[in-house]
């Protein structure tokens, strides 16, 4: 297990204070805060050898060809992909619009079901809803259950019919935390259509804990760099190489191709295919000693001090008059984003207060809205936890909680 | 800078509601506004006397959002109780023209919506406090068109 308080000088930004307060960081499921190490590296890069890659015959294009090409074999390592199936993206969301244009748009028609859950991020719903509308094909959902959980039983009921040809779900909620059974989802789907792929949404899970993308039974995974302790604009899709050799490209420019005439072109091996134009040559290298920084630290131990904060956090609030947590209330099923209510108050009223206080937490719907309507809410606030958050945290939350009460008098609304 | 969102006088309102109800009697016409970015629901009944001037004789809300949505729509009831339609139509104009940061020409006449105008240095928390005198014009013109409710969905500005 590694120490809190020596990783915590790791990261400047939690020396500062807010409104005269000390800053507790509750919001890592939205992005999180980024070590020296991370910030150093990018440093390197671009006062040591910026360059573009896959071009010059310089020293500096080939030592930066070589630092970014070494940071996508860290992420296929770090998620046990293959890194030819390792794609640089700007972010998760592009990561699941490439899926969506070439290999939803071209292989599903009229007949065919593209499944989702009630529980995903609008990242991995709205890409789908915009090519449903050239491609035609239907799309379904496993709604959630008061619990939290996906209702398994809708779940065999739509993959039975063996219509399903997609299935894009998220391994760990951004809203209610709730780890899902990916892995044994993935057997079913592939179980009941050979051709049918599925897509995960791994921007909460693998920061988070752990990732194998063959346990899980990931076609795809869609994940980004900045809530792992990257830097902002860099995401990444890891895929079966032999799926992004059979799919079209999705952007169109320099780099992705083998050769070019005015009428026509042909395009460069996967993954390169799929990185048109300049990639994000500083952001995976950031990202690269983003993950060496959680693999010095062990994903284990991270999913551990987490699974801790939040059995504690779940205990702190559930003890708090008024306060609700949406999601499974058991640790071990659940990830560190945890979004509650406090009777009679609005979140946004919440989350004004909160900041007041010095504590960053997430008010509002976020970008997950048909689970939060399935709470009954519209709208939550959400504390969200990471490697360098501490019992101290959740203490200070709680007074946050206590301070937000008193201040709108809850005892008299309505 | 909490201080200008929170104003006494608001949360004086959303502690202390004025005007708050699910019904009001010889109600003529109706509104139900919604604000999905917040979440904010509101429902406002006024009853008119139609004489020669048509005046605001009696106005009720109800509804669920955040405070300062919740305390403007309350401190707006206080002051159109009583109007005639144009002229609570003109205060609302000067409400919206506070709430962007412009001089207001009828500050007495706000009543206490005046306590409203620190709302405006918070961009994203200006459409909560509008929300109920968007809800009277809505209701006002409404009730011109001969109709006796209507249903308002305020439109999201990103997903």
């Amino acid at each position: 297990m590694f120490d809190v308080t020596t990783l915590r000088k790791d990261f400047p930004i939690l020396d500062r204070q807010v409104h005269g307060r000390p800053l507790v960081y509750l919001d890592s499921a939205a992005t999180s805060q980024t070590p020296q190490q991370v910030l150093d590296a990018v440093d390197r890069f671009y006062t040591h050898y910026c360059a573009n890659v896959h071009r010059g015959v310089h020293a500096l294009a080939e030592e930066a060809t070589a630092a970014y090409e070494h940071a996508r074999g860290r992420v296929a390592a770090f998620t046990g992909g293959d890194p030819r199936g390792v794609v640089f993206t700007k972010n998760a969301t592009e990561a699941f619009n490439l899926v969506a244009y070439s290999w939803a748009m071209e292989r599903l028609g009229p007949g065919d079901v593209l499944l989702v859950t009630q529980m995903e991020h609008h990242a991995n719903l709205v890409p789908w809803q915009l090519v449903q509308r050239h491609a035609g094909f239907d799309i379904a959902s496993v709604p959630v259950t008061d619990e939290g959980l996906l209702d398994l039983d809708v779940f065999d009921e739509i993959v039975g019919s063996g219509r399903v040809k997609l299935f894009a779900v998220t391994a760990m909620s951004n809203v209610v935390g709730t780890i899902n059974p990916v892995a044994e989802l993935a057997q079913r789907v592939h179980a009941a259509n050979d051709e049918a792929v599925v897509v995960v949404d791994g921007a909460q899970s693998v920061p988070h804990m752990p990732t194998d993308v063959h346990a899980l039974g990931a076609d795809f995974l869609c994940a980004s760099g900045h809530k792992m302790l990257g830097p902002t604009g860099v995401g990444m899709l890891i895929a079966r190489p032999e799926l992004l050799e059979r799919m079209p490209p999705f952007l169109g420019g320099g780099e992705m191709i083998a050769d070019v005439t005015v009428q026509r072109s042909t395009f460069n091996e996967v993954p390169y295919k799929f990185e048109a134009g300049t990639p994000v040559i500083g952001e995976a290298i950031g990202l690269a000693a983003a993950i060496e920084y959680l693999d010095d630290l062990g994903m284990d131990n991270v999913r551990a001090h987490e699974e801790q904060l939040i059995s504690a956090c779940i205990d702190a609030l559930t003890g708090i008059d008024g306060v609700t947590v949406h999601g499974p209330q058991d640790a071990a099923r659940r990830g560190a984003a945890v979004s509650f209510a406090i009777e009679g108050l609005h979140p946004h009223d919440i989350g004004t207060i909160m900041d007041r206080e010095g504590l960053a937490v997430r008010a509002g719907h976020h970008c997950a809205k048909p689970l939060v309507r399935s709470l009954g809410a519209v709208a939550t606030t959400r504390a969200s936890f990471y490697l360098y958050n501490t019992p101290d945290d959740i203490a200070a939350l709680v007074r946050g909680i206590d301070a937000t009460k008193e201040f709108f008098g809850v005892r008299n609304v309505r | 800078m909490t201080e200008d969102l929170y104003h006494d006088i608001i949360l004086d309102h959303y502690r202390t509601p004025r005007n708050r109800a699910a019904e009001l009697d010889g109600s003529h016409v109706h509104v139900h506004h919604n604000n999905p970015l917040c979440g904010d629901e509101l429902d406002l009944r006024l009853r008119v006397d139609n004489g020669s001037i048509p005046t605001i004789d009696a106005v009720a809300y109800d509804g669920e959002g955040c405070s300062i949505s919740m305390a403007s729509a309350s401190a707006m009831t206080e002051a159109v109780a009583g109007r005639d339609l144009a002229d609570a139509e003109d205060l609302a104009q000067n409400f919206r023209a506070m709430m962007h940061g412009e001089p207001v020409e009828r500050e007495d006449d706000l009543l206490d919506g005046i306590a409203f105008s620190g709302v405006a240095k918070f961009p994203v928390r200006v459409k909560c406090a509008l929300l109920g005198w968007m809800a009277l014009r809505d209701a006002i013109s409404t009730f011109r068109d001969g109709q006796d409710s209507s249903r308002v969905v305020h439109e999201e500005p990103t997903l």
